[in-house]
């Protein structure tokens, strides 16, 4: 389509004001960032203990010395964070679907899902680890798995999935009653109403929370190494009694951040993707 | 004497590149203080953006708008300072759900007015009065009818002490038998000097009240003058076209 229009005086001179705004905002960053992030740097390595605290905790030598390691151990949290991050989501949309089950025939499942929810979501994560991690093995079944990775896992995922399931009810509930009233009042069922309209909208409003919980999974996948796996943790902590310096342990701290930061990355993005558009209502 | 509003060749577009569309194109409009202007035309002509413009709601391609001759457009202006001076009601009302009627109405007076909250209070009380709904200054928004819903928003809007009032197609989403109510209370307005920019789908609304009847195609005013000669016997052959659809509707 061909558009004539040229901008008239007064919208170049306003353009231009604006244009002067920003980059009068950008340069204010900067100069802040900057004198802000040096007088955090000149503090630190100004201090009269920061050579012995260097020697401690920012050793480079040390540190690539432990990276291989580390490292290795590293692909241990990263498989136990993603089996148990599929695990949680599955455990936890099946423990929401069921709390949200209408009717008196359901209250013994509603029940049991509420009571899961409250046992796991309340017990600190390190005890359900010693729990399952030791109390499993020391019943002695045959057939059961003992090995530290798998049943870290186990513990990881029942925690997780109470939390993924409140976070789902809450997303099922937003989502309104008259919705289910149009789907049941074309024939649908019950489950095909949940499956086909309920939680493709419920599922969509929580999708930063639940990306929350997969991140927080993430760090939480450490500490499988109380159980004695050779996690990137414990590649640590024996990197450090062999060096005497604690920087492997900051070198595992780096090898998470590293790992979180494109999913919180991905986080940001699908948040703003379904932030304003999900939450209903038009100006 | 300079006119309350002006709109001054006011352009404004959505969307970049080949999918951009061009809503208002160089528009003009005039409004004299204590005058009630109609908007009329077919739906995607350009009435909501003109009065989200307006109101600040939208930031314009080019053009200005000016409020007692000051240019409000310009990016100098405080907006919130701008919008304090206008009230504008919406198509569906925008009432707050998680607020009573009355914290509805008291919010701006009380945030962003400063105004103490008992007298915030008070008048929002005697506004509620005037719409016929001080008995339900406890309800939600919820438990009204759409036509007490509409109300509460007109007199949110009217409790700011506006001195322009803007109304987008405010009865277009309320039952018939309700919206007689709505366009009364802006019939009362006009008896006591308000100055109105109205976009209605109701012409018997527009014969009855307007000053002004503006006809909106393309982006500009196509055609303005008293309501009897745009309704009646319009000049322009699209405005005729118009009107034969919506007295083929059945809606004059």
């Amino acid at each position: 389509m061909s558009d004539p229009w040229t901008p008239s005086a007064r919208q170049v001179e306003r353009d231009a004001y604006r244009r002067a705004r920003a980059r009068r905002s950008a340069v204010v960053s900067l100069v802040s960032t900057v004198v802000v992030g040096g007088a955090l740097v000149v503090g630190t390595t100004g201090s009269p203990g920061w050579p012995r605290v260097q020697a401690s905790f920012f050793d480079v030598g040390v540190g690539l010395d432990s990276l291989p390691k580390v490292a290795e151990g590293m692909w241990l949290n990263l498989r136990v964070w993603v089996a148990a991050s599929l695990l949680m989501l599955v455990l936890g949309l099946l423990l929401a679907v069921l709390r949200t089950l209408q009717g008196p025939v359901f209250w013994p499942v509603r029940a049991l899902a509420t009571a899961y929810v409250d046992l796991f979501r309340g017990a600190p994560v390190i005890i359900v680890l010693f729990i399952v991690g030791f109390g499993i093995p020391g019943l002695r079944l045959q057939g059961v798995p003992t090995g530290a990775g798998v049943l870290g896992t186990v513990a990881l995922t029942l925690t997780y999935s109470a939390y993924v399931a409140e976070v789902l009810r809450a997303g099922i509930e937003s989502v309104h009653p008259s919705q289910r009233a149009a789907a049941r009042s074309l024939g649908l069922s019950q489950g095909q109403t949940m499956r086909h309209v309920v939680l493709p909208q419920a599922v969509r409003r929580v999708v930063p929370p639940l990306l929350n919980d997969v991140v927080s999974l993430q760090k939480d996948a450490g500490l499988i190494s109380v159980l004695g796996a050779l996690d990137a943790l414990r590649w640590a902590q024996i990197e450090t009694s062999r060096t005497g310096s604690f920087t492997p342990y900051v070198v595992a701290a780096l090898l998470f951040i590293v790992i979180s930061i494109p999913l919180t990355r991905v986080t940001d993005a699908v948040a703003r993707r379904y932030g304003y558009t999900a939450a209903g209502g038009r100006l | 004497m300079s006119p309350l509003l002006r709109v001054d060749g006011l352009r404004k577009t959505f969307g970049r590149g080949a999918a951009r569309t061009v809503v208002l194109d160089d528009l003009d409009l005039d409004v004299d203080a204590h005058e009630v202007v109609v908007l009329i035309g077919a739906s995607g002509s350009g009435k909501s953006t003109l009065l989200r413009c307006i109101d600040l709601l939208e930031d314009v391609d080019d053009g200005a708008v000016l409020l007692d001759g000051e240019d409000i457009t310009d990016p100098r202006v405080d907006a919130d300072a701008v919008r304090a001076r206008m009230g504008i009601v919406f198509q569906s009302f925008n009432l707050f759900p998680h607020l009573t009627v009355l914290d509805n109405v008291t919010l701006a007076p009380r945030k962003a007015h400063g105004v103490a909250p008992d007298v915030a209070r008070d008048r929002a009380l005697g506004m509620l009065d005037r719409v016929g709904l001080r008995d339900r200054a406890a309800a939600h928004p919820d438990e009204l009818s759409g036509g007490q819903q509409q109300r509460v928003a007109i007199a949110r809007a009217l409790v700011n002490d506006p001195v322009l009032m803007l109304f987008d197609e405010v009865t277009s989403a309320l039952d018939p038998e309700l919206v007689g109510e709505v366009l009364g209370m802006l019939r009362e307005l006009k008896t006591e000097g308000m100055t109105m920019v109205v976009a209605t789908h109701e012409m018997g609304f527009a014969r009855q009240v307007a000053d002004r009847v503006c006809f909106l195609d393309g982006g500009r005013v196509l055609e303005q003058g008293p309501p009897g000669q745009v309704l009646g016997d319009p000049v322009e052959d699209r405005t005729r076209r118009f009107l034969r659809r919506i007295i083929d509707a059945g809606r004059l």
